[in-house]
């Protein structure tokens, strides 16, 4: 069954918390019960308490399935990348080292990755994804392209990222500011960056979260 | 294309004959051939090619290709191949015959794959032979109750026909059938129970072939109800009914699901190309140092992905390269990136101007992405 057009998932990182209700929230799903596929890391605990939530990007031209050796890996018409097809994964790594942005998980014990299809049985019905239904502070946001414009006016969505002299596109969007106006996001440039809320004077957390 | 399509259709027009070969000097000259199994012969000399087919494009694919080969390169390291050979013995019992790692995604779903496994092996070790010829049964000269195995035309040994051990040999499709049947019913119930299952699973991917087994079991075991309570009642079509469950299943080997069961020995190659990575050079994230993989993946990595058109080079930094990225810090590095654009706009203090050394991120939930209390919380919520 495709998912509903009109719905897109937007990822907001600097908005997360760490609350951890997503990972939670993650592992009830009845594709993968049990097992959470959210990404959850402290980016440097050392010297702050920023965290990233990391989903499956659902990339227009997924690196995981073009170097699965198994063939396990297939993105469905609506642009879904699927998890790994268990009948054919045989937990060769290629996937979670190759993914640009970390995504997927290997569980050698079940010789299986898997990865978040973005709740495909509740987005399939239009329903949202279990994360973004619960994350608190809406870093992990599924609704309509109005609802975020009207919910954010100071940032819009991007799709495009570099990774190098790779340009990827993705079907999960990510809120960028308004001001400098980007079209990608360049990841590499943040090769040596430090985790940025601890050291600028403006907290972009609450800058963004309360609108004025 | 045009090569590795004319490759694998060598190589499945050579693996064709070399069956048709083997039919025809293990029935000696087709002395021991029943004519009456030409069709089946027919489908499972189609399904060879078929199968050679598919499964030589598959080894061309890239990364498919560069396992294939590392695979058998690391099982053949000397150092190695003494422990290689000994974990592959263990990876042959655990994981193919024990189905060990599908137990350790559901105790159920590796009951039922066991059942199919084990059931559809029984079937095919007894009517391969059967059809080719390779195996018959003749009665010993001058013992009448006696019967005697011939293998390849080789006389083997005997039985008395009407013992328990000629029951059990003779009703041996009976027995695989049903353990059959069970695997499939309970693979029938999960998908059609389970939400989970409902939103992923596809007709044509996962039903097909669960109905063809039932169907070829069910029309086998009605052979045999047929001429043991019904004095051969419609022998004749259940046989033909029979005969085309099995060959559109053969038919069906190369396309569908089935073709899992050639691909997935590859778990083995994986295994020895972990373990010797494991032992070899490790890779270490040029972000945060640390070792994340063996340098052998990654440099493997870097080839196929060139091979594929994609191209994650940095040029003029000392990354050079995004695969040389751990996982952890690509992660961050997506925060950190989406941070410095709102530093931009909001500005502060640039943190290019002190002294930072890039740590690895760490999991926030100490049970490593398996939900705040671990793995207690599969049985608090999922028992």
């Amino acid at each position: 069954m495709p998912k509903p057009e009109k719905y897109e998932f937007f990822i907001d990182i600097s908005r997360c918390i760490g609350c951890q209700a997503c990972v939670q929230a993650c592992s009830e799903c009845d594709t993968h019960k049990g097992v959470s596929m959210i990404q959850l890391d402290y980016v440097d605990r050392s010297v702050s308490t920023q965290t990233v939530p990391v989903v499956c990007m659902h990339c227009d031209s997924p690196t995981c399935a073009e170097v699965c050796p198994a063939d396990a890996i297939k993105r469905t018409g609506d642009g879904v990348v699927q998890t790994a097809r268990k009948p054919r994964c045989i937990a060769c790594n290629n996937c979670v080292l190759a993914c640009p942005f970390g995504v997927p998980k290997m569980h050698n014990e079940m010789n299986l990755m898997m990865k978040c299809d973005m709740c495909y049985d509740r987005t399939s019905v239009g329903l949202k994804p279990m994360c973004a239904s619960v994350c608190p502070s809406q870093a992990l946001f599924y609704g309509t392209r109005e609802e975020i414009e009207r919910l954010r006016p100071s940032s819009h969505p991007i799709n495009s990222f570099q990774f190098g002299q790779q340009m990827i596109t993705t079907k999960v969007n990510m809120m960028v500011p308004n001001e400098p106006h980007v079209r990608l996001i360049d990841i590499a440039m943040s090769m040596d960056q430090s985790p940025a809320p601890q050291l600028i004077s403006h907290d972009p957390l609450l800058a963004n979260l309360y609108e004025e | 294309m045009q090569r590795e399509v004319t490759f694998a259709g060598i190589c499945g027009f050579i693996a064709t004959s070399v069956l048709a070969v083997l039919v025809l000097i293990g029935s000696r000259n087709l002395a021991h051939f029943d004519a009456a199994l030409v069709a089946y012969t027919a489908s499972i000399l189609f399904a060879t090619f078929g199968l050679t087919y598919r499964y030589t494009m598959w080894l061309q694919r890239p990364p498919t290709a560069l396992y294939w080969k590392r695979g058998w390169q690391v099982f053949l390291k000397r150092k190695y191949l003494r422990k290689n050979m000994i974990n592959g013995f263990r990876h042959v019992t655990e994981d193919m015959a024990l189905n060990r790692f599908i137990f350790e995604r559901s105790r159920m779903r590796g009951i039922t794959h066991f059942l199919i496994m084990w059931g559809c092996i029984i079937a095919i070790s007894i009517t391969f032979p059967l059809v080719f010829g390779w195996l018959h049964f003749e009665s010993v000269p001058g013992e009448i109750d006696m019967y005697q195995a011939h293998v390849f035309g080789f006389p083997t040994f005997t039985f008395p026909s009407g013992s328990i051990f000629g029951f059990l040999i003779f009703h041996g499709l009976v027995w695989s059938a049903l353990i059959t049947v069970s695997g499939v019913m309970l693979a029938m119930r999960r998908r059609m129970r389970e939400e989970g299952a409902a939103a992923l699973q596809f007709f044509v991917e996962d039903f097909l072939p669960l109905i063809l087994l039932f169907a070829v079991c069910i029309t086998g075991l009605m052979l045999t109800a047929s001429y043991t309570w019904l004095k051969g009642y419609a022998y004749d079509f259940i046989a033909i009914l029979h005969a085309i469950t099995v060959i559109i299943t053969f038919l069906w080997l190369p396309f569908g699901k089935f073709f899992h069961i050639f691909q997935r020995p590859a778990q083995i190659g994986v295994r020895f190309y972990k373990y010797v990575g494991e032992r070899e050079e490790p890779a270490l994230c040029r972000r945060c140092n640390t070792p994340f993989t063996s340098l052998m993946h990654v440099q493997d990595l870097i080839t196929t992905e060139k091979q594929l058109g994609y191209n994650y080079e940095i040029p003029g930094t000392s990354v050079e390269h995004y695969q040389w990225i751990c996982p952890r810090c690509r992660r961050a590095m997506l925060a950190l990136a989406q941070g410095q654009l709102w530093q931009r706009q909001l500005g502060g203090e640039s943190p290019a101007s002190i002294a930072y050394t890039p740590a690895t991120p760490t999991y926030v939930n100490p049970g490593l992405g398996e939900g705040p209390l671990g793995h207690e919380d599969a049985n608090n919520f999922h028992p």
